[in-house]
């Protein structure tokens, strides 16, 4: 590599020494696109190199200081991403904030941040921006990308991102030295300045500002893109929020270093188009899209010919057999390799296609758990989806999994050049290259994340498998135990539970108990279909949930759950013994659930207190009224008398491989 | 806006008048169909630059005035001068190609087109290449499409349209049909633009869009606008001034918020007592 760094024959330690790296060496590759007016427009290394160097110029010329921070808010627009090299190749602090924050969130964060200067899309972004301004004192420009709305506002502190590159061109034009000078100055940068300070979406509490260091940063994403093989022959489209650690790793951080190409979409509503157009080779989503889009495709071969039905489902079950193996080059039946070639040619090829999957070398998914069907399918059409787990504080990666060793319940064994140890209270710890500097402005925080020796607390707990691989088990806070000593991690249970479709809501009980118990909740359209499909006929939810036929699916399904259990040495302890299948749906109107959909376990400890005695004291089943809220707000009483039923726990001696089957 | 693609600059065509200039005039205009009077005597102008609104109440004549602006109807009596030229019987199609463009109460789009070919063809005035030449597709043909092409997505650009581009408008929920018939409607770059209802059947969210693509429209295009809505809230806030209509007569003309405290237009609309 050619010498860029802050020693002669060094690499690069900044992302804007990796521009003017690239710049040279994928010179007239595309490095930036997006679409606009219906046209796909094109910027290659050179020409992205001298966007930012004329924004640069511009900026610095407006007074944009070392070390001072500048706020970036709007939705993925290549102005935005060179607003971030711009600022960093003046050793200024990118800032980056979710553009959907209402505006007193938003003003807090450029508050916390301290930011003079801002950079937004668009009027929607100035307005809020200055609704809140008496919030932010510090504030004084704000730069914006779109111009439309605009023309009749203020313009004393408002300046169009095009205005001050022109007036970056005007610098360089008269001062012959300006552009070297602006070149030297980011070669001198020896990687200990801040790279950008990326602000946690604060679902707990008031959101933090990540500080990560320039040579870190940079080294992580080195490490990840030649995990992947990333080259500058890749595609990705930047489609996730700007100001989330994922775009910015992803998009930016792993894009300078690899010298691939970013495209934007046109709209947040074409994102689906563009993504057929671009056909990436390298995509991220969250499990929830990728539900989405089974669903989606599901829905459309509802409605094709029979004849169509057919040969999906007929492919889809070839894929099912053999897709996986086939992708990780495992042993497979040469008429397993034929079947799979023609669905290929009929089904796989096509559909990858219409999801814009088409060159697609690797894909990862992170954020929650995905349910195993749902990985396999992506998988067995020949996708290569793996998952991560990451976080903020870590500049993305702490593990991911290899290509060709990949399972559906794990989150991969350490990502290169991290360490990973498990603390006693079940709570995963870390140390990477990308390891966040602290918070910033508060020390405290970053003292109560830190332990004394380095690492970093993830808040999660989890335990690695036999092939060392990381599970992801809870928020460490809710693993608890067992009076037998046995590690108990409620919502792992649970989402073994609610991965079977006919399981809509479960929820696990056990902590300082004798042993683990569940409430069930039947999904009334899976097991009103199966009810339908098998004669059984039934008048209410409540009814249909006290039927034995279903009380006998349930054990099944719970048996199955604990032999999975039992196939994990940690886990094998926390196996199911008993259950019962609720009469009434939990429900947010009742205040059992959140508004998003997340249980209330204490609420419903203290509601259902008779049901969980009755799992606990062997009694085979309960009465219980509980009052009840109607959609139109009525309340009313619901009577019931719930079963309670046992499931058969698995010998723990039993944890073969075969015995998951 | 990373505008590569050269950015055309839609706006309503110079005609001489400045802003504030009377553009439209209506004198005394009568309108019957047999002996039903549909619009009797009415006189009001459309100044070059404002949001001109007509209210009144169902009945009141509304539709039937932008009608006769359009020259869809005849009026028995009365002159309308459009650029200080009077004129008598005016087909829409020359009011069209005069720079009067329209959009209807009831959606008036090709359903089974996409959105694109729907604005695409509110640029057919503007072509100046005839059929055969667009049938085969060559040379200035061609080029010329791609001209219009480059019109049309700055309208769809401009109305956030990008992601039905390639929809057929039929399959399209109205609030989006509204936007499309109102990008038809722009891609003929009109200097008057007439607007029956355009928020009708709206819920709140889609009337706030429509009254900033509006409002857009009318700054940064140039383009002066005549608007039928039943909706005062929307009107009240947007227009400039408003013409008041009643069993076809005019009650009311002037500013919102005199209009609004005309004794004459709160009885029209709340009834009075006889």
């Amino acid at each position: 590599m050619e010498a860029t760094g802050v020693t002669a024959g060094g690499k690069p330690v900044t992302f804007p020494q990796y521009l003017l790296l690239n710049a040279k060496r994928f010179a007239s590759r595309p490095a930036m696109r997006i679409k606009d007016y219906g046209i796909w427009q094109t910027w290659s290394w050179a020409e992205q190199r001298d966007e930012i160097r004329d924004f640069a110029l511009g900026l610095k010329a407006m007074g944009l200081a070392e070390g001072e921070r500048i706020a970036i808010v709007g939705s993925n627009r290549p102005r935005l991403y060179w607003a971030f090299c711009a600022a960093q190749s003046l050793k200024a602090i990118p800032v980056p904030v979710y553009a959907d924050s209402v505006a007193e969130e938003m003003a807090y964060v450029l508050h916390h941040a301290g930011v003079r200067f801002a950079v937004v899309q668009d009027q929607e972004q100035v307005d809020k921006i200055q609704s809140v301004a008496t919030d932010i004192p510090g504030l004084s420009e704000i730069i914006f990308d779109e111009p439309r709305g605009l023309r009749d506002y203020e313009r004393d502190h408002l300046h169009d991102f095009s205005d001050i590159q022109q007036r970056g061109r005007e610098i360089a034009a008269a001062n012959t030295s300006a552009i070297s000078d602006w070149e030297a100055g980011i070669r001198a940068s020896d990687g200990t300045e801040t790279s950008a300070i990326l602000y946690t979406s604060g679902t707990t509490g008031r959101s933090k500002g990540v500080m990560l260091t320039a040579a870190a940063s940079v080294k992580a994403a080195e490490d990840t893109a030649k995990f992947d093989n990333m080259t500058e022959q890749d595609e990705v489209l930047a489609y996730l929020p700007l100001a989330w650690v994922g775009d910015h790793y992803l998009n930016y951080a792993q894009g300078y270093v690899a010298g691939l190409c970013m495209s934007c979409p046109e709209s947040p509503e074409t994102v689906a188009q563009n993504l057929r157009e671009i056909g990436p080779s390298f995509y991220f989503a969250p499990p929830r899209v990728f539900e989405g889009l089974l669903t989606s495709v599901m829905i459309r071969m509802e409605d094709a010919s029979s004849w169509k039905k057919w040969l999906f489902t007929h492919y889809l079950g070839v894929a099912k057999a053999y897709g996986e193996k086939i992708l990780e080059g495992r042993p497979v039946p040469l008429s397993g390799r034929i079947s799979y070639w023609i669905g290929d040619k009929l089904i796989y090829g096509p559909l990858r296609n219409v999801l814009g999957f088409t060159r697609i070398r690797t894909a990862y998914t992170a954020g929650e758990a995905i349910g195993p069907d749902l990985f396999s399918f992506f998988r067995s059409l020949g996708i290569n989806l793996k998952q991560l787990y990451g976080q903020t504080e870590a500049f993305l990666y702490v593990t991911a999994q290899k290509d060709g060793d990949v399972r559906p319940d794990t989150v991969g064994p350490a990502a290169p050049d991290v360490e990973i140890r498990i603390a006693d209270n079940g709570e995963v710890q870390f140390r990477s290259p990308g390891m966040f500097a602290g918070y910033y402005g508060d020390e405290e925080k970053t003292r109560e994340t830190m332990t004394p020796d380095g690492w970093v607390m993830t808040g999660d707990a989890g335990i690695f498998d036999a092939q060392g691989h990381l599970k992801i088990i809870d928020r460490a806070k809710d693993v608890g135990k067992l009076t037998t000593g046995a590690l108990y991690a409620p919502k792992y249970i649970e989402n073994k539970l609610k991965f079977f479709p006919n399981i809509k809501e479960a929820v696990a009980f056990g902590d300082g108990r004798d042993f683990v118990a569940v409430f069930l909740n039947i999904d009334l359209t899976a097991v009103g279909n199966w009810a339908e499909r098998n004669n059984i006929s039934y008048g209410s939810y409540q009814e249909l949930a006290g039927l034995p036929q279903v009380y006998e699916m349930m054990t099944n399904h719970i048996n199955q759950v604990n032999r999975d259990l039992a196939a994990e040495p940690m886990m094998a302890g926390a196996q199911i013994k008993r259950f019962l299948v609720l009469h009434k749906e939990l429900d947010a109107d009742d205040g059992e659930l959140t508004r998003t959909q997340k249980v209330r376990r204490s609420f419903l400890a203290e509601r259902y207190g008779p049901l969980i005695e009755a799992l606990y004291d062997g009694s085979p089943e309960k009465y219980i009224e509980t009052e009840m809220t109607f959609e139109d707000g009525r309340k009313g009483i619901i009577r019931a008398t719930v079963k309670v039923a046992d499931a058969k726990v698995q010998p723990v001696s039993n944890a073969m491989p075969e015995a998951a089957e | 806006m990373n505008a590569r693609v050269q950015h055309v600059e839609l706006h309503a065509e110079d005609d001489g008048l400045n802003p504030g200039d009377v553009m439209l005039n209506v004198e005394n205009v009568s309108l019957s169909f047999g002996g039903v009077k549909a619009i009797a005597d009415i006189s009001f102008d459309i100044r070059k630059g404002e949001i001109r609104a007509i209210i009144g109440p169902n009945g009141a004549g509304k539709t039937s005035m932008l009608n006769v602006i359009n020259g869809f109807y005849h009026p028995q009596e009365g002159v309308i001068t459009f650029r200080g030229e009077a004129r008598s019987r005016m087909r829409p199609y020359e009011a069209a190609a005069s720079g009067i463009a329209r959009t209807f109460q009831n959606v008036a789009l090709f359903k089974g087109m996409s959105t694109l070919d729907n604005i695409m063809s509110g640029r057919t005035l503007k072509m100046n290449r005839n059929f055969f030449w667009q049938v085969l597709n060559v040379g200035p043909a061609r080029n010329e499409e791609i001209e219009h092409r480059l019109k049309v997505e700055e309208i769809i650009d401009f109305l956030e349209i990008q992601h039905i581009r390639k929809t057929p408008v039929g399959k399209l929920p109205y609030g989006l049909q509204k936007r499309v018939e109102l990008g038809r409607a722009l891609a003929m770059e009109p200097d008057l633009l007439l607007l029956d209802e355009p928020m009708a059947g709206m819920n709140l969210e889609e009337k706030e869009d429509m009254s900033r693509f509006i409002l857009d429209v009318n700054s940064q295009m140039g383009t002066t606008i005549a608007l039928i809505e039943h909706d005062m809230g929307v009107v009240m806030d947007i227009s400039d001034r408003v013409v008041v209509l009643d069993y076809g007569r005019k009650i009311g003309d002037g500013p919102p918020d005199e209009v609004k405290n005309n004794q004459d237009v709160i009885d029209a609309y709340l009834g009075v007592s006889h």
